[in-house]
């Protein structure tokens, strides 16, 4: 199956980005022959990912890697874009388990190899879009939720997924304040989880997730806005009822539970209807941002009959 | 203070006052390895937003500064900090025109009628207005009292700067609650005064009455 030669989409790339990532293979270089006297832990234990291409894939430009792993929300690691990078460089995700409960077969304690290792890694390309209304194309490399999740074999009663973010204020300082009501929690109806685009997401760029990203493993919804996809993943539960994340309740009139991109629907504090691209430089003119980020021959079937003005 | 002294000090504090928007400048260019990060546009948006309100408390802790400290010539720093508040505030509604709507008429309008924090921001850079034009000499002369009672506009126009802030935030709310504190303390420090000079006063008017009515 596997092609060794094979060219992946992102590897045509520009050239600051070319040099962008020499100067990280340079210092992941560097980190590995540091490796020899220790077991590298946080960023420096990144790694090149065996992965096979995926269906969906954007055939526009994806960010920068410096892009997408240094401005990023994460507020576990502080509110600032760049906190996550700052302050996650040490964070060790090895070991990491996640808990399997509520409505199925097959609950349990994971370890994150034992997840991932029965599926292919597929590269996907996805548009992402940040409900503060700037976007970013990222190559994630990911297994689909719905084939993750059908291995725990949920019931009829399953009619909602809950994710929950590890809660450990020693190893992610941010969550000493209380910014958001802790642990992390993000919530998808059982339809949403087991669409093909919705991707449990484990790479960046064909390597595993540095930790401003989530690692080691997060959620990609492309057609919902990026808060959605909740981060260091420690536990998912299937659940009868549709549970409540973390912004609606800090703010419900500002963040519902469906979060679909939408254009025609404003955040209460300021427009939804152009996004700024990042990478695109200071001169560049905002895009129009598109109905379900651009996903919506995929995925608009899912809420016909819904109002999604009231379901924002 | 000589004069000489006085003018060093001054051109110090102007150099000083645009030490932001040099390093924006290298940021912007990139000179030596600097950057605005992933975010250029919205980088130079909020630094130069932070500074016009940083250079706004700062013109109001003259005051205090020279009351506590008996250090007269603060005042004579006053209105070159209080221009440096207009200059970036004015900077950051530029980068908010030029460069995020690119001079699009109607989306800015809609920005002003529709979203409050920006109504807020741009009441407070209208009232900004005719504090920086009246701010010569020769103004000052010509308004005489009334150039002061103008110039108290400063204390409205600070609350709605902070409370354009508090309103921009996303979540993290703990920053603008700091300017908000701070300007409370800088506020709450003039009103101790007043009331000092009121009784001041009061006292003299009674003592006045009260030689007056002994015979």
């Amino acid at each position: 199956m596997k092609q060794p030669n094979r060219i992946k989409s992102w590897e045509i790339t520009s050239e600051s980005n070319f040099i962008n990532r020499r100067a990280f293979l340079a210092s992941a270089g560097l980190a590995a022959a540091g490796a020899t006297l220790l077991p590298a832990t946080g960023n420096a234990a990144v790694r090149e990912l065996e992965t096979v291409p995926g269906p969906y894939s954007t055939d526009e430009e994806p960010n920068s890697w410096e892009d997408v792993t240094t401005y990023n929300n994460f507020y576990e690691f502080g509110t600032g874009k760049e906190d996550p990078y700052r302050y996650a460089q040490d964070f060790v995700t090895e070991p990491w388990t996640v808990r399997i409960e509520g409505e199925c077969e097959k609950p349990g304690d994971y370890a994150f190899e034992d997840l991932v290792a029965p599926h292919a890694l597929e590269d996907r390309v996805y548009r992402h879009r940040c409900v503060e209304a700037w976007s970013m194309v990222v190559p994630w490399v990911g297994i689909p939720l719905g084939d993750l999740l059908k291995r725990f074999e949920p019931n009829s009663d399953a009619k909602y997924v809950r994710f929950e973010t590890l809660y450990d204020p020693r190893r992610m300082p941010g969550q000493r304040r209380a910014v958001l009501d802790w642990p992390y929690v993000e919530g998808l109806t059982i339809e949403e989880a087991m669409h093909p685009l919705t991707l449990m997401t484990v790479g960046v760029y064909g390597k595993s997730l540095p930790n401003q990203n989530g690692a080691p493993l997060r959620l990609v919804i492309p057609w919902k806005y990026g808060f959605k996809g909740i981060k260091s993943i420690v536990k998912i539960e299937f659940t009868k009822r549709q549970p409540r994340n973390s912004w609606n309740v800090s703010a419900p009139h500002e963040y519902g539970f469906y979060a679909n991109v939408n254009p025609e629907v404003d955040h209460p504090r300021w427009s939804q209807a152009r996004e700024r691209r990042i990478g695109a430089g200071l001169f560049a003119e905002k895009q129009p941002t598109l109905m379900f980020n651009g996903y919506a021959e995929e995925v608009a079937s899912l809420y016909s009959g819904l109002d999604l003005r009231k379901n924002y | 203070m000589s004069p000489k002294t006085l003018r060093a000090m001054k051109v110090a504090v102007f150099i000083l006052c645009l030490l932001p928007l040099g390093k924006l400048a290298l940021e912007a260019f990139g000179v030596a390895g600097m950057s605005l990060g992933a975010n250029p546009v919205e980088e130079l948006l909020h630094r130069c937003g932070k500074w016009g309100l940083n250079f706004l408390l700062i013109t109001l802790a003259i005051t205090p500064l020279r009351r506590l400290s008996g250090w007269n010539a603060a005042i004579r720093f006053r209105r070159m900090l209080g221009l440096f508040a207009f200059f970036y505030i004015l900077l950051h509604f530029l980068v908010y025109a030029g460069l995020d709507q690119r001079f699009a008429m109607q989306y800015i309008v809609e920005d002003i009628v529709e979203r409050p924090y920006i109504t807020l921001g741009i009441i407070a850079l209208v009232l900004l207005l005719p504090l920086a034009i009246t701010s010569t000499n020769g103004m000052m002369r010509r308004l005489g009292r009334r150039w002061q009672k103008l110039h108290r506009l400063v204390y409205p126009i600070a609350i709605l700067a902070v409370w354009h802030f508090y309103w921009q935030v996303k979540q993290d709310i703990l920053e603008p609650l700091i300017y908000a504190g701070i300007l409370a303390l800088l506020l709450g420090v003039r009103y101790f005064y007043h009331l000092q000079r009121k009784r001041k006063q009061h006292a003299l008017t009674m003592d006045k009455k009260l030689r007056s009515e002994t015979p």
